[in-house]
């Protein structure tokens, strides 16, 4: 029988196929999300692509754009400074939850505050998967993970950071914010789509988190794993847009 | 670029207004800054001038974020530079990481306050180890200790050349006193003098497009997944940075050919020990002076050929520090026998008589 290769974005870097996410993690899909998104707005030739450590370190040579890497949340600036200095390319941060909204959440913060016209990806998988599923900013209550090994106690280490909602409190009115989901690949896409576009438009700070999935370190099978996605994490984390230039916000 | 000194003039003003004004004629495009004292002025004289020469500034949100944002500057192919001291030098030992790492040509000046901790906000010269070895890898920088005004002036042109050329992050290190006192100096167009400034070049946003297969992706890192990997490039900038240290080294000798003694310091306090080298040769008393102005490579082989040569007995190494020069020297001319003596002053001045009165309790 003939093998049938899926539809490869034009901007992935070939040589680095197949990628090394494990089997079942969601950066392989919001990176196809992205991918596409880059080919369709023809910005691969722009686009500065720059990657967090954690396991969206192992995006560093993903796609066919110019990309580069630092230090475990210090993509933010990293971004911030390569577009106040060539203010024509388009940057896209891409980072985990942990580099976002721990290490690197004054950056994420005051970068919001100062509205920087860079576009930041965060997935958010609820917990440390490089380092071997500790606990997050965004670890469910109960959750349990390495670090938090009888389930997350808001009273000892408090609730889940939601940071689309404090973004969008931090940000003007042409700044775009937004919640994504791998389980609704569409929508994620076209958030994507919005969140360049309004780069490349100059309006504003964009930042999109994407839900997403870790059946390693939640030692989940393929069904378990949806489950937590779809009725644990959406359920906490509402999925839409929060804050959009192009019109009403939808769910 | 539009020139911003016409033609060479006096001026009498503050060591981080000076800073400004040579991160301008060098043809900086951007600082990244965050408020610490002692070096606050230079943002401000920043701030005031370049809009006029269309340049920029952000006021990041730390020392972290105004380190890695000259990181990505530079890597876009813009001249970036940033200043700061003390509390706000240890935050960016990791952005300085970061351009040790990716051989990126930061360019930082650094005005040391007291440490430890917060310390004092006036002077020291406690970030000398710091500034030449912070960080977890292995100094691959090049500091400039700068004594006046017009050296700051001359080694912040300098630093961004050899910044560009070299490509390893580059140091002005300076302090309080030099930040805040004022003094004259020339101020001078570097064409003028013949210094022709390095180009810079974008290592990501390139010419030519990926697309149409004109070129090839720029893939950036600094991590490595392999032991041997790793080992590979440290080793490869070991090499280079051994090589190209011999044209870097720079320092000031006076006075050693029959000295006894040797006053090693450097920066402000070397103003200090010239003095009292010239005060206590005019009383007879043979004693040299010798000045790293390079504190990272540091000139081992010419502080070696000046003990050689001279046959001197002792070194006095005097800094404004406890003992951080001392190790740095120590370390560089191993297997020396000569008696090295001391005097620490941590985070306070020195000034000549306290090194003409030091020597005379050692001959």
């Amino acid at each position: 029988m003939e093998n049938v290769a899926p539809a490869t974005p034009k901007s992935w870097y070939l040589p680095s196929k197949p990628h090394k996410f494990c089997p079942g993690c969601g950066h392989g899909i919001v990176l196809k999300a992205l991918g596409e998104v880059i080919d369709e707005l023809e910005i691969q030739d722009k686009t500065i692509f720059g990657c967090d450590i954690g396991c969206s370190l192992l995006s560093w040579d993903f796609f066919a754009c110019d990309s580069t890497q630092t230090h475990h949340g210090r993509t933010t600036p990293v971004m911030v400074g390569i577009k106040r200095a060539r203010p024509e390319l388009i940057t896209v941060g891409y980072m985990g939850d942990g580099g976002g909204y721990s290490i690197g959440s004054q950056h994420l913060l005051n970068a919001a505050v100062r509205n920087e016209k860079v576009t930041l990806i965060l997935v958010n998988n609820t917990n440390y998967g490089m380092t071997g599923g500790q606990m997050a900013p965004t670890t469910l209550p109960g959750q349990k993970t390495e670090t938090s090994p009888f389930g997350r106690d808001p009273e000892l280490t408090g609730y889940p950071t939601k940071g689309p909602e404090f973004v969008a409190q931090l940000t003007p009115d042409n700044a775009y914010v937004a919640r994504a989901t791998v389980s609704k690949y569409k929508q994620l896409k076209r958030f994507l789509r919005n969140a360049l576009r309004n780069q490349i438009e100059g309006n504003g700070f964009s930042f999109v988190e994407v839900l997403s999935t870790c059946p390693t370190n939640w030692r989940t099978n393929a069904q378990q794993t949806w489950h937590f996605l779809e009725d644990e994490m959406e359920k906490y984390f509402p999925v839409g847009e929060l804050k959009s230039p192009f019109g009403k916000g939808e769910k | 670029m539009q020139k911003v000194i016409t033609e060479t003039k006096k001026a009498f003003m503050t060591g981080n207004e000076t800073a400004a004004w040579a991160a301008l004629v060098s043809g900086a495009d951007v600082m990244f800054g965050y408020p610490i004292t002692p070096q606050n002025e230079i943002m401000h004289y920043w701030t005031r001038l370049a809009p006029q020469y269309d340049r920029s500034f952000l006021q990041t949100e730390d020392e972290i974020s105004a380190g890695f944002t000259v990181c990505g500057a530079v890597q876009s192919g813009k001249k970036a530079f940033t200043a700061t001291a003390g509390p706000g030098n240890v935050l960016m030992q990791e952005p300085f990481g970061m351009a040790e790492g990716m051989r990126l040509p930061l360019v930082a000046i650094i005005q040391q306050r007291g440490g430890p901790s917060s310390g004092t906000v006036v002077y020291s010269q406690q970030e000398v180890t710091l500034t030449t070895f912070g960080g977890n890898g292995e100094g691959y920088r090049i500091v400039y200790s700068t004594s006046t005004h017009q050296e700051i002036y001359d080694y912040i042109i300098k630093g961004f050349n050899t910044a560009w050329k070299y490509r390893f992050p580059t140091f002005i290190l300076g302090d309080g006193y030099q930040a805040k006192m004022r003094e004259p100096l020339e101020m001078y167009d570097p064409a003028e003098r013949g210094i022709k400034m390095v180009d810079t070049y974008p290592l990501i946003g390139l010419e030519g497009s990926i697309a149409a297969s004109q070129r090839d992706p720029q893939h950036l890192c600094n991590i490595y997944s392999l032991e041997e990997e790793l080992y590979e490039v440290v080793m490869k900038y070991s090499a280079e940075f051994e090589a190209i240290s011999p044209e870097l080294v720079e320092y000031e000798e006076k006075s050693c050919d029959d000295a006894e003694i040797i006053v090693v310091s450097h920066g402000v306090v070397s103003r200090a020990a010239d003095d009292a080298v010239k005060a206590l040769r005019a009383q007879g008393i043979k004693v040299g002076y010798f000045r790293p102005i390079t504190l990272r490579p540091y000139p081992q082989k010419q502080l070696r050929e000046a003990i050689a040569k001279s046959g001197a007995k002792k070194l006095l190494v005097a800094e404004s520090a406890y003992g951080q020069l001392y190790r740095l020297t120590r370390q560089e001319i191993y297997g020396e026998t000569v008696n090295i003596e001391t005097l620490f002053m941590p985070g306070v001045g020195i000034v000549d008589y306290d090194i003409i009165n030091k020597v005379k309790s050692i001959l």
